[in-house]
C-alpha cells in the first residue's frame, strides 16, 4: 500500500474548526509539525534580529550620527548576536533535522516525541524570556533593559557593579532555559539515528544529512553544558556573593572568556554543520549524480567535531597568552581547515560530469559555495595570530563571521527551504520569486559583507555606536548600511513568495525533483505515520535503486 | 523552454562572473588606497611604522598571498564546472554516469592542505615567538597603561610622570634601539590597547598584568582606540600616541613631572576646584587634590584633547564637559557638576592654566 | 512514486539496533560530565588562590562514611536491576529501597557537614574563591543526587504498588545508570577536594 494514495487534500483541510487545528499544533508530539514550528519560530526571529541589524547600520552609516543613543546600540549588537544565534540558527536546524530525520531513515517519528514537544517549548520559551528584558529589565521606565554587554558577555562587565538592573540576568536565564532544550533535542536526534533506522540502512547507507545532525547533535551535547555551567557561575557571583569572575576577590575574567568559547567555537560548528548537510543532499539531486566521496565525507565530518574542540583560544589571542599558547592555538585552527577544505572539493567533485540544474536551491547552494571558501580563507587568515593580532575585534572579524553565517549558513538555508519546502506544504514554491530572492539577497550580501573587511583592515573596531571621521572608514560604511536594504528586499520577496505559494501555489506531488533519498517517497506532505509499510533498503539512493532497477547503486557502492 | 534555461545559465554563471568583477573592482580600489597615494586613514594596518606592526605585516602578506592562491584555483575549478557540466538545452535526459569517489584524488587534495598548513604554521610560531618574547633593551622607556571606563591612565615610574589619554614616546633609532615598553592593566573591565599603526592590540584586563612594546620608526601621530567592549562609551575611548624625538620627548617628560602651575589670577577657579567634589576624583600634583578615579588634570593643557579624544581641548568643550559631560560622551563616569555659571567660568579659567 | 517495499534482503529478526532509551541516557550523561567538567576546572584553577579566609586545610574534614554510602548505593541499585532480570519483584523492591536510604544518608551528611562548615567555621559561598568553587561543586552533585532520589522514590511508589514487573527491568537500567553517573562524579570530586585540593 503507498503512503502516496493518502494524499494531502487541502479542501478536506480547511474545513475543520480553527480551535480543533490549533489544538493540534499546541498539543502535538509529531516531529513534522514540532519541525514546521520550530522553522516558523525562527523565521520570526530572524525578521527581529534583522531589524537590530538594521538599526545598528543606520546609526553607522556616518560618522558621530544621532540615530539612537549608545545605550540603544550596545543592547542592539548584544540582542542581534544573542538573538540569531540562539532564536534563529539553532532553532531552525533543529528544526529540519526534527522534520527530516525520521523521514529519510525511515522511521515514523524522533526516538522521544514527548521530549521533542517538551524541548521546543523549551526553546521557545527561552527566546521569550530574553525578549521580556526589554520591558522587563528595568522596568517600564525609558526604554527597557535589554542586555547590552555583547552576546559574548565578558566578565567581569557582567558583574552587579558593572551590569546594574536584571538586563543581564534575562541574558542569562534565557539561555540556560533553551540550552536545556537544545540538550533534549539533541539527545533524540542521537537517539534517532542510533536507533531507529529503518532494516538495511547501516550506518554507512544512512543519508548524509543524518550522519551530519548526529555529529552536530554530539557537539550539542557537549558544548552547551560549559555555557550553562558559566552562565549558573555568574548567576551565583551575582546573587550570591560568589567570587568566579570577581577580580576583586581575586577571580578571572580570563577563566569565563576560557568556559564561553569551550562553548561557543564548537556552536559555530553546531551551525555550519547542518548547513553542509543540506548542500551535500541538494546539489547530488541538481548535478544529477551521487555525492563524491561519501566516507570522506563523513570522516571530515566527524574530524571536524573532535578539532573544534581544541580551537577555542584563538577567540582570545589578543588575551596576552604566551606565545607557546598562542602557537598551539594557531596550528590547531589551520588544521581544522583541511577537513573543511576536502569537504568543499568534494562538492566541486560532485557537479563534475553532471548536468547541473540552475534551479532556486541549487542557485543558493552555489552562492554557498563559493561564499564558504572566502569565509573559509579569511578564517585561515584569522587563524595565524599574529594577524589576529591586528584583526581581531575589529570589523574584519565581524566581517569572516557573518560570511560563514549569513553567506554560507543562510544559503544553504534558502537552498533547503526551497528544496522542501514542496514536500512540507505539499505546493510548489514560485520559481521566479525564488530567483529575484537570490538575486536581490546576493548583491545585498555582497555589497555589506565584502566590504565590511576594509574598515577591520583599516583600524575599526567592533562594538562602537559611533566613529571618527578622517580615519578613512565613512564611505565604506556607507555602502555596507545600503547593502542591508537590497537584502531586506530580499527577505520580503522571500516570505511573500513561501506566504503565497502556501496558500495558492500549484499542488505538488511526492517527488518533484526526481530526488532519491526516502523522504521523496511519501507524499507532499507526508501522511502523520510517515510510512504505511517500514521501508527496507539496500543502498544510499533508495528511490535510485527502484527507478533504476537494471543498474541499481547496491551494485557499485 | 531553451530560452530561459539559457538565459539561467547565462545569469548564473554571468552572475558569478559579475560577481567576481566587483570583487577585483573593488580589491585594486581598497589595495591603492592602502598601498598607494596619501595615507586615507591613520590607522591602517597596512601602513606599519615600528617593528611589531611591520613583523604583522609581512606574514599578513605572505597569509594573504597564499589565500589569493588557493582562492584562485578553487574558484576556477568551480566556474569551469558550473559552465562545462550545465545541463544543456539539448539534453537528452539520461542521467550522467554514476561517479562514487577517487582515493587518489581524495588523498591529493588532503595532503596538499596539510603542507600548507605546515607551511604556514612555522612561519607564523616564528612571528609569535618574535614579537612576544623580545628581550627588553636597558635602554626602554616603561610606562604602564591602565584602562579605566572610559579612558586611559599613563604612569611612567622612572620619570615622575602621570598623565592620561595622549601617549608620549620617544622614536626608536635602530641604531641606538629605545622602544616603549608598556604593561598593561585594567581598573574595572576589559579594554584593549590598539594603535594599528603600531602594533597588535593587547588586552587590558583587571587582576592579571600583559605587556607589549612599541618601536616608533618616525615622529608623529599615531590613532587608536579601545578595542573591547568595555561599556557604554566604549566608542569614544580613543587614544593618541605622541612620536618625539628622543630631545622632544625628554623635554616633555621633564615638563610633566613638574608639579602644577601656580597663578593668582586663578585662586577663584582654585577655590571651586578643591571645595567642591572634583578634588574626590582628580588629582592636580603640588595641590590637595589627590583624587585616582579620574584623569590627572596637572598638565591638562598640554593635551590636544579631552574626555579621551572625545572633544578638542579648547575652553569652550572644556565649560561644556564640566557643565554637562552627557552632552559630549553619554554614558562617561563623569558627573554633571551642577556649578553656577561664575563657579563654572572660574573652574574653567583655572584648568586653562595647567599647562 | 510508491513506498519502496523492496523485497526484504534481510530477514526482521537481523535488524538489532540500539535500545533508544540506553542510547538517550548515555547523551544526557555526556552533557552533564560536560557541566561537572567545568565545575571541576574552576575548582582546580582556584587552589590556593583565595586572598582571604580559611583554607581547605583548616575546615574541610573527609567524608568518609558518606562516600562509602554512596558508593554502596551503586551495589545495591546493581543488585535491584539483577533481581527485577530474574523476576524477584519484593526483591527488587528492598535493594531499591536500601539504595534510596544510602543515597539519602549521604544528603544529609552533606547537610551536616555544610551546616558545620557555615555556622561554625565561617565558610560561605562568598567568603573567598575556595567557599565559591566548593559549594558550587559539591552543592551541584547534591543537585544531582536529589533528582536521582525523586527519580528512585518514583520507583520505590511503583514497586509498592506491585506495578513493577520483569518487562521493566530495561527501564530499570537506565535509570541506574544516571545512578552510577551520579557516583563516579563524587569519586572525581571527592578526589579533587579532598585530596588534591587540601
Amino acid at each position: 500500500m503507498s503512503s502516496d494514495s493518502i494524499a494531502f487534500n487541502p479542501a478536506v483541510e480547511s474545513t475543520r474548526p480553527i480551535g480543533d487545528r490549533l489544538h493540534d499544533w499546541v498539543a502535538t508530539v509529531d516531529h513534522k509539525k514540532l519541525g514546521i514550528m520550530y522553522i516558523l519560530y525562527a523565521l520570526v526571529f530572524l525578521v527581529i534580529g534583522g531589524i537590530e541589524a538594521t538599526i545598528m547600520r543606520i546609526q553607522l552609516i556616518v560618522p558621530h550620527n544621532h540615530f539612537v543613543s549608545p545605550q540603544v546600540f550596545n543592547e542592539m549588537f548584544t540582542m542581534h548576536g544573542t538573538t540569531m544565534i540562539f532564536f534563529v540558527a539553532m532553532p531552525i536546524m533543529f528544526g529540519f533535522a526534527n522534520y527530516l530525520l525520521p523521514l529519510m531513515i525511515g522511521a515514523r517519528d524522533m526516538a522521544f516525541p514527548r521530549l521533542n514537544a517538551w524541548s521546543f517549548w523549551l526553546a521557545a520559551f527561552g527566546g521569550l524570556l530574553l525578549y521580556f528584558s526589554f520591558i522587563g529589565g528595568n522596568g517600564l521606565y525609558g526604554a527597557g533593559g535589554a542586555p547590552d554587554v555583547g552576546w559574548f558577555a565578558y566578565a567581569p562587565l557582567t558583574a552587579r557593579v558593572f551590569s546594574i538592573g536584571h538586563s543581564t540576568d534575562f541574558w542569562t536565564l534565557g539561555l540556560v532555559v533553551s540550552g536545556i532544550g537544545s540538550i533534549g533535542t539533541a539527545a533524540n536526534i542521537v537517539a534517532t539515528v542510533l536507533c531507529m533506522r529503518c532494516a538495511g540502512m547501516t550506518l554507512g547507507k544512512m543519508p548524509l544529512l543524518a550522519w551530519m545532525n548526529l555529529v552536530m547533535a554530539g557537539l550539542v551535547l557537549l558544548a552547551i553544558s560549559p555555557l550553562t555551567a558559566a552562565q549558573i557561575m555568574l548567576s551565583l557571583d551575582r546573587y550570591l556573593g560568589a567570587h568566579f569572575f570577581d577580580t576583586q576577590a581575586g577571580g578571572s575574567a580570563v577563566i569565563w572568556m576560557h568556559f564561553f568559547w569551550i562553548f561557543g567555537h564548537p556552536e559555530v560548528y553546531v551551525l555550519v554543520i547542518p548547513a553542509f548537510a543540506f548542500a551535500s543532499e541538494i546539489i547530488p539531486v541538481f548535478s544529477r549524480k551521487p555525492i563524491f566521496g561519501y566516507p570522506v565525507m563523513v570522516a571530515a565530518t566527524v574530524a571536524i567535531g573532535f578539532v573544534s574542540f581544541t580551537v577555542w583560544a584563538h577567540h582570545m589571542f589578543t588575551v596576552g597568552m604566551n606565545s607557546y599558547a598562542n602557537s598551539f592555538f594557531t596550528i590547531s585552527t589551520m588544521i581544522v581547515g583541511v577537513p573543511t577544505g576536502i569537504k568543499i572539493f568534494n562538492w566541486i567533485g560532485t557537479m563534475w560530469g553532471g548536468k547541473i540544474q540552475f534551479k532556486t536551491p541549487m542557485l543558493f547552494c552555489i552562492g554557498f559555495l563559493f561564499q564558504f571558501l572566502i569565509a573559509g580563507l579569511t578564517g585561515i587568515m584569522l587563524a595565524v595570530a599574529p594577524f589576529d593580532w591586528q584583526l581581531g575585534n575589529s570589523y574584519f572579524v565581524v566581517a569572516h563571521f557573518h560570511y560563514v553565517i549569513v553567506g554560507a549558513i543562510l544559503f544553504a538555508l534558502f537552498g533547503a527551504f526551497y528544496y522542501w519546502f514542496p514536500k512540507m506544504s505539499g505546493r510548489m514554491y514560485n520559481e521566479r520569486l525564488g530567483k529575484w530572492h537570490f538575486w536581490l539577497f546576493l548583491i545585498g550580501f555582497h555589497l555589506t559583507f565584502d566590504f565590511m573587511h576594509i574598515p577591520g583592515l583599516l583600524g575599526m573596531p567592533r562594538r562602537i555606536y559611533t566613529y571618527e571621521p578622517g580615519r578613512g572608514w565613512d564611505i565604506w560604511n556607507l555602502i555596507i548600511t545600503v547593502g542591508v536594504f537590497f537584502q531586506a528586499a530580499g527577505i520580503l520577496v522571500f516570505v511573500c513568495n513561501l506566504l503565497w505559494s502556501r496558500i495558492r501555489g500549484p499542488v505538488c506531488a511526492s517527488d518533484p525533483w526526481d530526488a532519491w533519498t526516502l523522504e521523496w517517497s511519501t507524499s507532499s506532505p507526508p501522511p502523520e505515520y510517515n510510512f504505511a509499510v517500514l521501508p527496507v533498503v539496500r543502498s544510499r539512493r533508495p528511490l535510485w535503486d527502484i527507478k533504476h532497477p537494471e543498474d541499481p547503486d547496491w551494485k557499485y557502492e | 523552454m531553451r530560452r530561459t534555461r539559457h538565459r539561467a545559465l547565462v545569469r548564473s554563471v554571468g552572475g558569478l562572473f559579475a560577481e567576481i568583477l566587483v570583487l577585483l573592482a573593488f580589491l585594486s580600489f581598497a589595495t591603492s588606497q592602502c598601498f598607494g597615494g596619501p595615507d586615507p586613514s591613520p590607522a591602517n594596518i597596512f601602513r606599519p611604522s615600528s617593528t611589531p606592526a611591520d613583523e604583522v605585516f609581512h606574514i599578513a602578506i605572505f597569509v594573504l598571498i597564499i589565500a589569493a592562491v588557493i582562492f584562485t584555483v578553487v574558484f576556477c575549478l568551480l566556474a569551469y564546472a558550473l559552465v562545462k557540466f550545465r545541463r544543456r538545452t539539448d539534453d537528452d535526459g539520461r542521467e550522467p554516469a554514476p561517479v562514487y569517489g577517487s582515493n587518489q584524488v581524495e588523498l591529493a587534495w588532503t595532503v596538499l592542505p596539510i603542507l600548507i598548513v605546515l607551511v604556514l604554521f612555522l612561519a607564523t610560531a616564528r612571528v609569535i615567538h618574535s614579537v612576544e618574547d623580545a628581550p627588553k633593551p636597558p635602554a626602554a622607556v616603561e610606562v604602564i597603561a591602565i584602562g579605566h571606563q572610559f579612558w586611559w591612565e599613563f604612569r611612567y615610574p622612572a620619570l615622575g610622570v602621570v598623565t592620561a589619554n595622549e601617549l608620549h614616546v620617544p622614536r626608536s633609532d635602530p641604531a641606538h634601539p629605545t622602544p616603549t615598553y608598556v604593561e598593561l592593566h585594567s581598573a574595572d573591565t576589559d579594554h584593549s590597547f590598539w594603535v594599528p599603526r603600531l602594533a597588535g592590540k593587547t588586552d587590558l584586563i583587571p587582576n592579571r598584568t600583559n605587556n607589549m612594546w612599541i618601536d616608533p620608526h618616525e615622529v608623529g601621530i599615531y590613532v587608536g582606540q579601545c578595542a573591547q567592549y568595555c561599556g557604554t562609551q566604549h566608542a569614544k575611548m580613543l587614544l593618541r600616541v605622541y612620536v618625539d624625538t628622543n630631545e622632544g620627548f625628554r623635554q616633555w617628560a621633564q615638563q610633566e613631572a613638574q608639579p602644577a602651575r601656580v597663578s593668582d589670577a586663578v585662586s577663584e577657579g582654585r577655590r571651586v576646584f578643591e571645595t567642591t567634589a572634583c578634588m574626590n576624583c582628580h588629582a592636580i600634583s603640588g595641590t590637595v587634590a589627590d583624587g585616582q578615579f579620574g584623569p590627572d588634570l596637572t598638565h591638562l593643557m598640554s593635551r590636544e584633547t579631552i574626555a579621551s579624544g572625545a572633544a578638542l581641548n579648547t575652553a569652550e568643550n572644556l565649560r561644556l564637559w564640566i557643565r554637562d559631560p552627557e552632552a559630549i560622551k553619554p554614558g562617561s563616569l563623569m558627573p554633571a557638576m551642577q556649578l553656577t555659571d561664575q563657579d563654572l567660568d572660574a573652574v574653567t579659567a583655572y584648568l586653562e592654566t595647567l599647562r | 512514486m510508491s513506498s519502496p517495499s523492496l523485497t526484504p534482503s534481510l530477514p526482521e529478526s537481523a535488524w538489532i539496533l540500539p535500545s533508544r532509551g540506553r542510547v538517550g541516557m548515555f547523551c544526557l550523561i555526556a552533557a552533564e560530565s560536560a557541566m561537572f567538567t567545568i565545575f571541576l576546572v574552576a575548582y582546580i584553577f582556584y587552589i590556593g588562590k583565595s586572598q582571604s579566609g580559611p583554607t581547605p586545610k583548616d575546615v574541610l574534614e573527609v567524608p568518609i562514611f558518606a562516600t562509602i554510602c554512596l558508593l554502596s548505593s551503586s551495589l545495591t541499585i546493581h543488585f535491584a536491576v539483577v533481581a527485577l532480570r530474574n523476576a524477584k519483584s519484593s526483591l527488587f523492591a528492598i535493594w531499591w529501597f536500601v539504595t534510596m536510604a544510602l543515597g539519602t544518608i549521604f544528603l544529609v551528611e552533606t547537610g551536616r557537614e555544610w551546616y558545620h562548615l557555615i555556622f561554625e567555621k565561617g565558610l560561605t559561598i562568598s567568603t573567598n574563591l575556595f567557599g565559591t568553587t566548593y559549594y558550587s561543586l559539591v552543592g551541584l552533585h547534591a543537585f544531582h543526587v536529589t533528582v536521582g532520589l525523586i527519580g528512585l522514590t518514583i520507583g520505590m511508589i511503583l514497586a509498592l504498588l506491585g506495578k513493577v514487573k520483569q518487562e521493566h527491568n530495561e527501564r530499570a537500567d537506565v535509570f541506574s545508570l544516571y545512578w552510577h553517573f551520579v557516583d563516579v562524579v563524587w569519586i572525581a570530586v571527592f578526589t579533587v577536594v579532598y585530596i588534591i585540593g587540601r
